[in-house]
């Protein structure tokens, strides 16, 4: 296709940005629409991307490549496969919506809105990515508008969130460029993301690192990088803060999108080009996807900030896409006769990436509808608001259904294939981990009650329904909610075929046929 | 090559000094009223002197006046360097508050000869001639640093470098001489093979030779334990003489540093690509890792705690030499090519953080960080710009900053495993300087509202800020011309071999 469809779905956030520049700032109205118009474009291609997707096709389509910098090797070069396309099209959706999400948004609205479309962009960038320089720089260039976001326009405890969000994420980063350029020396100077899943397996074998041995070193380096986005414990702890202190909007787009980065990361980079490191690392991934996933439940019962409840759950649930991830090494005769619980795994990661994304943009939105209203998230400080405020309850409900894993709605059917996928293998870390479920379910409950059952709070007789823009921003989501709980293969259709294909690169790791 | 013969190679070197004199009579004759004009004089013949060296053939390379300097593609890219920082920190001089109250023909005059003290140091290759040369960039420092009279501040940071540049230069000398005293002679070419053929039961005398002449060097670049004197210095000196120091002299020792590090303890590779040796027994490069770590970890710990924008700047400057450092011991081309690539980048971010502390203390009359609340808002051409420059000099994408510390960190990945700790050290560095140049973008916007009435800096002040400000932006996404430039100057001279 001459079209060059996916450099237009990364620049036009960026064209966005610079048309608000020259709006007059007092046009605040038309600031907002032209960046719903930007970004309701970009879900238009999005759309057309779906439709055009070849989704029995190995390896990446409608690529662009185009030279960068030749005296370093350095190319612009863009992609999509199975993995990354259900990240573009939540990226897409999620950032259209939030510009509905941040209409009221009064304070220096034209900063905002070209910071966000800035965002949008390098979250396109970092999916579509195939060099991995230019990858790193999307990373990278991501971070300065979001540390702006939460910065200038998040609550009370915005300035330190933004520097402790900043300060982790660039720790995360460091380390990772020290691996990529690791990669780059050991694999003939090439940031070629295609050429390293060839090259990388290999190369990296004669690599070390103070004795130890330099794949594991480079793995954790990489990991550790990731691991931070999406955050593995321990390095979580940024994370229920910067989604507290930011805005609605932005809380939905860390949520939503970049924890996701971490996990797509990890599936794009650790686990084709260093297969050795994954398998080596497979064990203690499922144990930390365990902690997250007790630990961040737990956290989240105790919680009486309804907002901080909402970023543990995250933690929990980032939690179901570490397993399903470490489900990649279930092979061989131990684990049935071939690799079916690391495909259902996999699939179920991806799955579940996708579905947290919709489902905790849900649970965000919602939780800013009340705050707007009340001005506080304490759980305890509501009650009874079911018989003032049907509709919204009701929506609640299903978002908090949906947290929980109801069977009919989407988080249940990827949270059961992330746990197919690992039992073969971890059966004890599952079996425990299923009690996460039950936690899961516990705080949902819970905080439902508190809010919504019960006798009327007095100070709460007028509460105002949800308003006509606010169903707005939650009816795509809870529709994409509800139709992949029943009907998940569209979605499965597209990424199995990039699926199976990653989990037969990690399983070309002569670790694991050695058991 | 002779004393007549040379001359025509020196041609840049001349035109300066020229404008130095010129500057000084000039500054006998002109009325007070139009003092100023001799800024415009200096920043003319600094032009011409870098049209002169942009005509001079980019490939030449011998030693001129009986083998005291020479010339190559290394000293010509440094030449460049130290003409272009000149002439901004010139139009930065004729644009700040600070030296209104003094009368500045002389000052531009030093400015030049400045110039003229840093081309000998990146292009010496004798001891006397880079003791000398030394000597006239430090001596023109210390009146550059004073030259508020009126001001006690200005005078305790001349008094202070003066005293500990005395005592630097002491041990230099005394390293010097013990490297002449060894090899029993001065020449830098010729040192190479003298050292190399002293064999066992000399490392001591080397070893010791080393570290005094690091002192010297260390001095000029503010290499930790060599830096005491940075802080007051920059504090006191006016602004821009404070933005010069941190940038000009610093590039000059670090080309002096690499030029004699290769060529007296290394084997002398011409820079082609072939990886050097470091010569047996002497453990020069160690003491240079260690330098760099201890540098810049002592650099950002302290700059965390600054109040003031000009001590921030002087720390986080301690930082950046301690960056550069990291490639010097690598011994590879790709070292050289990511300390040269850096410097340029370095130029720009440090001068326009520089000049934007100037803008500020024009308007705003504060030097105090939390003084820059809401100037974001006040001002966004100032907070725009500033915010550049802060994650240029932090190293964030899509910035000049992170091309620069990308190819050091490559240089040492590259280089081997006895660098990855000096790369995980440099890295977790970069980590730590966010937190203190982030807090100045924090207080600039995450303070303060939008005001009825916007400054906007006019005139030479924006070009200026436009001149440090979009290459910095620049570089960071096309920096190929740039990256061909520095790659085509790798080159010395070592005939001697």
């Amino acid at each position: 296709m001459s079209f060059n469809i996916l450099s237009w779905l990364v620049w036009l956030p960026v064209a966005g940005a610079i048309t608000i520049l020259f709006v007059p700032r007092d046009k605040a109205d038309i600031i907002k629409w032209v960046a719903a118009g930007f970004t309701g474009l970009q879900v238009i291609l999005t759309v057309v991307l779906w439709m055009n997707f070849n989704k029995d096709h190995v390896g990446f389509q409608f690529m662009e490549k185009a030279s960068w910098i030749p005296s370093f090797n350095i190319s612009y070069m863009l992609g999509v496969d199975g993995l990354s396309i259900p990240m573009v099209v939540l990226t897409a959706l999620l950032s259209f919506l939030c510009i509905f999400v941040s209409w009221k948004i009064d304070k220096a609205p034209k900063g905002y809105f070209s910071l966000f479309l800035l965002l949008d962009a390098g979250m396109m960038g970092v999916f579509l990515a195939l060099d991995f320089f230019l990858f790193y720089i999307f990373w990278e260039v991501m971070l300065l508008p979001m540390y702006f976001l939460i910065g200038m326009w998040g609550g009370p405890q915005r300035e330190y969130a933004a520097i402790k969000f900043f300060l982790y994420t660039l720790f995360g980063s460091v380390l990772m460029l020290i691996a990529i350029l690791a990669l780059y020396f050991s694999c003939g100077r090439t940031f070629n993301m295609i050429e390293l899943v060839e090259i990388a397996p290999t190369a990296l074998g004669t690599l070390s690192w103070w004795g130890f041995s330099g794949l594991k070193v480079v793995w954790l380096l990489l990991f550790i990088g990731f691991a931070i986005k999406v955050p593995i414990f321990p390095f979580h702890t940024w994370l229920p803060l910067a989604h507290v202190e930011a805005p609605t909007a932005v809380s939905v787009i860390l949520a939503g999108v970049l924890l996701k980065m971490g996990a797509y990361g990890m599936l794009r980079i650790n686990f084709p080009m260093i297969p050795d490191g994954t398998v080596w690392f497979a064990g203690a991934l499922a144990v930390l996807a365990l902690i997250n996933v007790i630990w961040g439940a737990l956290c989240a019962l105790a919680q009486t900030d309804l907002k901080k409840m909402v970023a543990y759950s995250s933690i929990n649930h980032m939690g179901y896409v570490m397993l399903g991830m470490a489900a990649v090494v279930a092979s061989g005769t131990q684990h049935g006769s071939n690799s079916a619980a690391a495909q259902l795994g996999m699939n179920g990661a991806v799955l579940q990436m996708f579905n947290h994304g919709t489902i905790t943009a849900m649970l965000f939105i919602l939780v800013g509808v009340v705050y707007d209203r009340t001005h506080h998230r304490n759980i305890d400080g509501f009650g009874g608001l079911a018989s003032k405020t049907p509709i919204y309850a009701g929506v609640v409900a299903l978002a908090w259904f949906a947290g929980l894993g109801l069977p009919g709605l989407s988080g249940f059917i990827s949270e059961a294939m992330c746990f197919l996928g690992a039992f073969p293998v971890y059966r004890t870390i599952v079996m425990i981990s299923t009690l996460g479920i039950l936690l899961n379910a516990a705080y949902f409950l819970w905080s439902y009650q508190r809010i919504f059952l019960g006798k009327l709070n007095e100070k709460y007789a007028n509460l105002e329904e949800i308003n006509g823009r606010e169903l707005f921003t939650l009816v795509p989501l809870a529709i994409l909610v509800i139709l992949l709980g029943v009907y998940p293969s569209p979605m499965i259709d597209v990424m199995k075929t990039t699926m199976a294909h990653i989990v037969e690169l990690v399983q070309v790791s002569p670790l694991l046929n050695v058991n | 090559m002779g004393n007549i013969q040379s001359i025509s190679y020196f041609i840049p070197e001349l035109i300066v000094t020229a404008v130095v004199l010129v500057a000084v009579v000039v500054d006998l004759i002109v009325s007070e009223r139009n003092v100023h004009r001799i800024g415009y004089l200096v920043i003319g013949g600094l032009a011409i002197a870098s049209f002169a060296l942009w005509l001079s053939p980019p490939e030449e390379s011998s030693t001129l006046f009986l083998g005291t300097i020479v010339i190559d593609p290394f000293s010509r890219i440094f030449k460049f360097v130290f003409l272009l920082a000149t002439i901004v920190v010139v139009m930065m001089s004729m644009n700040t508050d600070e030296l209104k109250s003094v009368r500045t023909g002389e000052y531009y005059a030093l400015m030049a000869a400045m110039v003229l003290g840093m081309s000998l140091m990146a292009s010496s290759v004798d001891l006397i001639m880079i003791y000398l040369s030394i000597e006239l960039v430090s001596i023109v420092s210390f009146i550059l640093a004073g030259y508020l009279r009126a001001q006690v501040r200005s005078n305790e940071a001349a008094l202070k470098y003066v005293i500990y540049g005395a005592f630097s230069s002491g041990l230099m000398l005394y390293g010097l001489s013990l490297l002449y005293g060894l090899t029993g002679t001065t020449k830098l070419l010729e040192l190479g093979s003298a050292v190399a053929a002293l064999g066992p039961g000399s490392e001591l005398a080397l070893t010791v030779a080393t570290i005094l002449i690091m002192a010297g060097f260390g001095y000029k670049v503010a290499v930790v334990p060599f830096h005491f004197w940075t802080p007051d210095v920059y504090e006191g000196a006016p602004t821009p003489v404070t933005a010069y120091l941190s940038v000009a002299p610093k590039a000059a020792g670090f080309a002096l540093l690499i030029r004699f590090f290769n060529s007296v303890f290394g084997t002398g590779q011409p820079l082609n690509g072939a990886a050097w040796e470091a010569i047996e027994g002497v453990p020069w490069q160690a003491i240079l890792m260690m330098l760099a770590a201890i540098t810049m970890t002592v650099g950002n710990l302290i700059a965390i705690q600054q109040d003031n924008i000009k001590r921030l700047l002087a720390y986080s400057s301690i930082a950046h030499a301690g960056y550069i450092l990291m490639a010097v011991p690598v011994l590879s081309q790709d070292g050289i090519y990511a300390v040269i690539f850096y410097i340029i980048v370095y130029l720009f971010m440090q001068l326009g953080a520089f000049f934007l502390a100037i803008v500020v203390s024009n308007r705003y009359d504060t030097e105090t960080i939390d003084d820059y609340s809401g100037i974001g808002w006040k001002s966004p051409y100032l907070g725009f710009f500033m915010a550049i420059f802060m994650f240029s000099l932090t190293g964030i994408p899509p910035t000049a900053g992170f091309i620069g510390k990308m190819y050091l960190f490559a240089a040492l990945i590259n280089g081997g495993s006895q660098f990855y700790w000096l790369a995980i050290v440099g890295v977790l560095n970069s980590v730590i300087s966010l937190y203190y140049y982030m807090r100045i973008v924090k207080v600039m916007y995450f303070e303060g509202e939008r005001e009825k009435n916007l400054y906007r800096p006019a005139g030479a002040s924006a070009a200026i800020i436009l001149a440090t400000g979009i290459p910095s932006i620049f570089f960071g996404i096309r920096w190929s011309f740039l990256a061909d430039w520095v790659n085509s100057s790798l080159k010395f001279f070592v005939s001697g071999f």
